[in-house]
């Protein structure tokens, strides 16, 4: 690809970027999950670019590994927030501090 | 400038800008649809990274069934309005050093790039039979015990979900 590897590595750093932001001001438990996957896709897209740059195979193995993990991520996060829902009738992340000192 | 260039740099703000509206948006929704929008740019983009097997995955495996996920489980929460917080002191502190910690990194990076910058030439990764063929071999050869665990880890995530989702525990 005729771009320079560092623009790719920018690209990442902001969607990155936008990801860790959507967690720290999102409450929405749900946005929450969907900004954790946009980090994800920013850590896919740093495999697969140093493994294009490396000439190895191995960077598209393993962001094949990352979209499992993160398919398994999001499958047991939206049943945890069913089941919030079910006993707490909220996903707002703030009402639910059981757990706090 | 090359025309793939051009599409990357294209395609690089489309994601970016739908990646803003996933998490500025009020309505969960549109945010599930701009989602999927962010992952199309990026399936483009390991396109042109000449990724095309992983490509094909994240179509699959994101834009399909994760986000099947997320709209259903958007649907069966049946979302009252959270209600808009005002203004949150830990967001704002957050929101400000993230930003100066990305301005941070640029600028770092703008006095040092990281790598040597010269354009990547068109790298061929596909011995024969094409880049699946190559990522076949790598999975059940060198990356074989990796792949069982992967196998079993979506075992326990689907299990657990099952659990965790069901009516009565």
């Amino acid at each position: 690809m005729p771009v320079p590897p560092s623009h790719i590595l920018v690209f990442s750093l902001l969607l990155f970027a936008v990801g860790v932001l959507g967690v720290l001001t999102r409450r929405n438990a749900i946005v929450i999950l969907m900004s954790i996957e946009l980090m994800m896709n920013s850590a896919n897209i740093n495999f697969i670019m140093f493994g294009q740059r490396l000439h190895a195979m191995s960077g598209q193995v393993f962001s094949i590994f990352t979209i499992a993990v993160a398919a398994g991520e999001v499958a047991v996060g939206l049943a945890i927030v069913l089941a919030l829902f079910r006993n707490r009738d909220t996903i707002h992340v703030d009402e639910v501090h059981i757990m706090k000192g | 400038m090359e025309p793939a260039a051009v599409i990357f740099y294209i395609l690089a703000s489309i994601a970016l800008l739908s990646a803003v509206m996933v998490i500025a948006g009020r309505n969960v929704v549109h945010s599930a649809i701009y989602l999927v929008l962010t992952f199309l740019c990026v399936a483009a983009v390991y396109i042109l990274l000449r990724a095309e097997f992983v490509a094909a995955v994240q179509v699959l495996v994101y834009a399909g069934g994760i986000m099947v996920l997320f709209l259903f489980v958007i649907m069966l929460v049946n979302l009252k309005d959270l209600g808009a917080p005002g203004v949150r002191v830990h967001a704002t502190v957050s929101g400000v050093l993230g930003a100066s910690a990305i301005g941070l990194i640029l600028y770092l990076y703008g006095r040092t790039p990281l790598v040597a910058d010269a354009p990547m030439q068109a790298v061929q990764l596909r011995p024969e039979g094409g880049n699946l063929q190559a990522i076949g071999v790598a999975l059940y050869s060198d990356f074989l015990l990796p792949f069982e665990i992967a196998s079993v880890l979506l075992l326990v995530a689907m299990i657990g979900a099952i659990v965790l989702a069901r009516q009565k525990y």
